[in-house]
């Protein structure tokens, strides 16, 4: 297995497929890209079986020297393998998304979302820094054309937006990375990830990075992005969007933002607060009286990526897990509501919330499924939503008591807005006909929705299974950032509590039986 | 001086020479019958001259032992790459003619001998080592182009392409001469290694100007903001094919011209006419990005296309270093590629009667009907955007990196920042032939060569490219090594 090139293999199954769909006939290339995502999802799994939890921090390591100037390096850490168990796990469910729903070009369709799934896997195993830059930026053609044949009424304006603002954001990190190379002398990423640049570098370095990963992310003010995407891109692009590219943005900040800068992220991290606590807030508040579906959904993964990155600058263990866990749970829970969209607009086709009302009368199961992505979405404790919202906010709480309060009404406000979404839909009065005649769900869209709700449940319940492999790589990560870790305002009381505060951070996973509890 | 060396080193020029001629007299008796003969003979003698630069190119020729004629003129390894460059495009442009003229009756044997006589010229500019050979070079181009711009004698937007290109090419001559007259008097010598050796130490005024004109004159020759207003009506004026011609080697030729003068005549003064590249560099991305904006003709958008991709390469010049240089080259190297196989692909469109398709909104919905055409022109688009996974993006990675490596920072931001605004047209063009409906024009067939070159081009564009980079940079490196002998 050690030989075995495993993620080259992963990366050429879906090119692979993707070149096959274009020359396909349309049941052809919906079978293809199903098996192909089923395949990868297979690996994925024997991937995560073969990873060695506790072995060395960068596995299935794969470098070949093919191409001047960078290397085509492979590896993973328990981080990576975690997103990439969850980008293989979402694409058979876009596929399945697709199935019907889209009837045009399928071909070119199928071949878009699977070099996409090429694209996802290769930004999670880059070594190589350029590498990661070209994974990184050449999603953009394959999404652009997704959002822009595909989607809805108003979809070229959101292709351009989508395109135009992801590649300004990218630019500039081209430039660091450059600088960075010409500095360090290397390409390769964990090289890098250990190297001192000097402070006063890191300042520039760390916002040019920051400029691409919070367009990314999305952060505020830079998200307005995301809503024209999302409402316009087709169900799986959203699912895809939603599930996977934003969490390129966390997925940077962890990987490169603060390991390789750790002083510029501590200077930083205030920008970083108030942004997020302006996200968590305000585009909570702006869910609230969306009349679109899909746009309230859109507007809730700002807020709930607000946490995220509150989380990720809390430099301590608590944070970091719980960012990791709330980008895993987001993943999963947005794609499925967008699914719970997807599978009410094919049969009605509108988002309009008002359309719909009373569902619960004439499908039951559908509500059951959709009640449960609801609560995942607010965090109920049960659910993976409350696992790492928790932790997020528990890691925040050690460095600043306001910016927890502030980001906790988020939750607040999630429950306000997705209980709202869930009264309007589901309950009530049946008062569109055709809404009320709406068939429960089928076969194809219970194999879609049920996978989703295990995985939604088992996080919630046994978090364990998805920390433990990253355990060591966020310790190693804290360990990074160790020096520069902010004095936190909630210690300040007397030096006897300090100390019991510091004993908790050492024995950082104090908290899991108590999550043990909570179910 | 030794003859028989000077003559051995100028065998590609000979051989163009000699082709150029008899294929003129062969003209001149045979007529226009034998147009598509004289065509293959002319494509059959640039692979000639090519495989003659081969050798220099492989050998890193660089040194003595290259120069020919008292220093009038270089067969070292940077002349033989951008040679290859040069006649590799000349001979697709000639490939590409005949099918394009037989539809307006208008091909003539002269076609394929301009375009030798013009090839024949740019050698010598590449090759030049005195402001002589330099100058005589690019009048042998230019007045071959000249006639060609103008080949269509019928069609009126050819002629007042041909006459634009005439009037403001004659000016831009005046302002290099002048520039030349100017470094002469103050170097006393036309030999670029002369005026380098004159020009070591403090600058004089007056040299200064003479590097200041000879830069805008040659700024003019690679239709560089701000003397770039003929590019437009002239590319779209000309022929298509011929268009196809001046889009890549007189690019090429011109652009290496450059990057001779400026690295090695007037190499140690690298800080005087850094700071006028990096203004006409940064003025190039820009106005080359958003002239394009509004364009409604393909060869208008690929004309101000070409001014914003010599503006990136020109940030390769800017950095002055070993390192820069041999970025231009890669980037030339993708440029060309990718110019040839946008214009191919722009020949391709026609309608169904042969008419060619310029109007971009023609296009529209290209996808359903041609998907091989669109995707080939998407592929072009985003290519030339620099967006990775193409080829196109290696082309910036590289000039980005030697300007990062020079520490010119700010620039290479404010460059890569700019060139956002460039991608917003190109993805129109996706946008056009993907996401609108079919316009339902393009229907006309193209013969192989088009198909094939396409094919190639595209080939070389694709993500595959990138397994070239260690043979092209090494390539590169190579030609670079002969402008800077001490590394």
């Amino acid at each position: 297995m050690a030989d075995f090139p495993i993620l080259s293999l992963m990366l050429a199954v879906p090119l692979v497929a993707a070149l096959i769909c274009l020359f396909v006939e349309a049941k052809g290339a919906r079978t293809i890209a199903l098996a192909a995502t089923l395949v990868d999802f297979a690996l994925g799994v024997l991937l995560w079986a073969n990873y060695d939890i506790g072995g060395a921090q960068w596995q299935f390591t794969e470098r070949v020297e093919l191409f001047a100037g960078f290397s085509y390096a492979l590896g993973i850490d328990g981080i990576a393998l975690m997103l990439i168990m969850l980008s293989v796990f979402l694409m058979p469910i876009c596929i399945g998304a697709s199935w019907k729903s889209v009837d045009n070009r399928v071909g070119e369709y199928m071949g878009s979302f699977l070099l996409m799934e090429t694209l996802m896997i290769g930004v999670f195993t880059a070594q190589d820094l350029f590498l990661f830059y070209i994974f990184f930026e050449a999603g953009l053609i394959p999404m652009y054309l997704i959002i822009g044949i595909w989607g809805g009424a108003e979809r070229i304006y959101a292709s351009y937006k989508f395109f135009l603002y992801t590649l300004l954001g990218s630019v500039l990190m081209l430039i660091a990375m450059l600088w960075m190379v010409n500095e360090a002398g290397t390409t390769t990423i964990p090289v890098l990830m250990a190297y001192d640049f000097p402070p006063g570098a890191q300042t520039w370095l760390w916002l040019a990075f920051f400029a691409s990963f919070a367009v990314k992310m999305p952060m505020w003010p830079v998200h307005t992005w995301l809503p024209d995407a999302h409402v316009q891109a087709p169900t799986a692009g959203s699912i895809i969007l939603a599930g996977v590219l934003l969490k390129m943005g966390g997925y940077g900040f962890i990987r490169f933002s603060l390991p390789m800068f750790p002083e510029a992220s501590l200077e930083f991290a205030w920008l970083i607060f108030v942004l997020a606590m302006v996200a968590v807030v305000y585009t909570s508040l702006v869910a609230l009286v969306q009349h679109d579906m899909k746009k309230l959904i859109a507007y809730s993964s700002v807020a709930h990526m607000g946490i995220v990155t509150i989380g990720l600058f809390a430099f301590n263990v608590q944070g970091i897990e719980g960012s990791m866990l709330v980008m895993l749970s987001h993943g999963l829970v947005s794609g499925a509501l967008f699914l719970s969209v997807g599978v009410i607009y094919d049969r009605l086709h509108t988002r309009e919330i008002d359309r719909y009302g009373g569902l619960s009368i004439n499908m039951p199961k559908y509500s059951l499924f959709f009640m449960l992505f609801t609560m995942a979405s607010v965090g109920l404790p049960g659910t993976s939503g409350f696992v790492g919202e928790f932790l997020s906010l528990a890691g925040i709480y050690q460095v600043s008591t306001w910016v927890t309060l502030v980001a906790a009404t988020g939750i607040i406000l999630g429950a306000a807005y997705m209980l709202y979404l869930y009264r309007r839909v589901i309950f009530g009065e049946q008062k569109n006909e055709d809404a009320a005649k709406m068939p429960d769900l089928d076969l194809r869209e219970w194999l879609m929705m049920g996978p989703i709700a295990l995985a939604v449940l088992w996080m919630g319940v046994y978090p364990e299974s998805f920390l433990a492999p990253m355990r060591a790589d966020i310790a190693a990560l804290d360990a990074r950032v160790a020096r520069v870790k902010p004095e936190g305002d909630s210690l300040l009381k007397l030096a006897e509590p300090a100390i019991e505060g510091e004993a908790t951070e050492s024995d950082d996973h104090g908290e899991e039986p108590a999550h043990g509890g909570a179910h | 001086m030794d003859w028989s060396q000077s003559l051995r080193l100028i065998a590609p020029e000979e051989t163009l020479t000699i082709a150029g001629l008899v294929l003129l007299l062969v003209a001149a008796w045979a007529g226009d019958k034998a147009a598509r003969a004289i065509t293959w003979v002319a494509v059959a003698a640039l692979a000639g001259a090519a495989a003659f630069v081969v050798p220099a190119l492989c050998s890193g020729a660089t040194g003595p032992d290259t120069v020919a004629f008292l220093g009038q003129y270089r067969a070292d390894a940077f002349a033989s790459f951008a040679k290859l460059l040069i006649y590799g495009a000349a001979g697709a442009s000639l490939l590409i003619a005949p099918v394009f003229f037989q539809r307006y009756q208008a091909y003539r044997a002269e076609y394929p001998v301009l375009i030798l006589f013009a090839a024949l010229g740019m050698g010598m500019m590449v090759s030049a080592g005195d402001l002589i050979t330099l100058y005589i070079g690019l009048e042998l181009n230019s007045l071959a182009a000249y006639v060609l711009a103008a080949f269509l004698r019928a069609d009126d937007r050819s002629a007042e392409a041909g006459l634009k290109y005439f009037v403001l090419g004659a000016l831009a001559s005046g302002i290099l001469l002048f520039g030349m007259s100017l470094t002469y008097g103050f170097t006393g010598t036309t030999s670029f290694e002369g005026i380098r050796a004159a020009l070591d130490g403090d600058l004089a005024t007056g040299a200064l100007f003479g590097i200041v004109f000879m830069l805008a004159g040659l700024a003019f020759k690679i239709s560089a903001v701000p003397f770039h207003m003929w590019t437009p009506d002239v590319y779209e004026g000309a022929p298509t094919p011929v268009t196809t011609f001046f889009a890549t080697a007189p690019k090429v030729a011109a652009l290496t011209l450059t990057m001779r003068v400026a690295l090695d005549a007037f190499g140690g003064q690298a800080d005087a006419w850094r700071q006028i590249v990096i203004f006409v560099a940064l003025a190039s991305i820009v106005v080359g990005a958003l002239g394009a904006i509004g364009q409604s003709n393909i060869k208008r958008l690929m004309a101000y296309s070409s001014i914003n991709n010599v503006g990136f390469m020109l940030i390769g010049l800017a950095s002055a270093t070993h390192s820069g240089a041999s970025a231009m080259l890669v980037y030339l190297a993708i440029y060309v590629a990718m110019s040839l196989g946008g214009f191919v692909g722009v020949l391709m469109l026609k309608r169904e009667d042969g008419e060619q398709v310029e109007a971009i909104s023609d296009i529209s919905g290209l996808s359903s009907t041609r998907p091989g055409l669109a995707a080939a022109l998407a592929m072009i688009m985003f290519s030339l955007a620099g967006i990775p996974p193409l080829f196109g993006f290696w082309g910036k990675f590289v000039v980005f990196q030697a300007a990062v490596q020079a520490d010119l920072i700010a620039l290479a931001a404010i460059g890569i920042a700019a060139s956002v605004i460039g991608a917003f047209y190109y993805i129109k063009i996706v946008k056009i032939m993907y996401f609108d409906e079919p316009a339902d024009v393009v229907k006309g067939r193209s013969d192989w060569i088009h198909q094939g070159l396409l094919c190639l081009t595209a080939l070389f564009i694709s993500p595959l490219g990138y397994f070239l980079t260690i043979w092209l940079g090494g390539l590169a490196d190579t030609a670079a090594n002969s402008l800077f002998p001490a590394i």
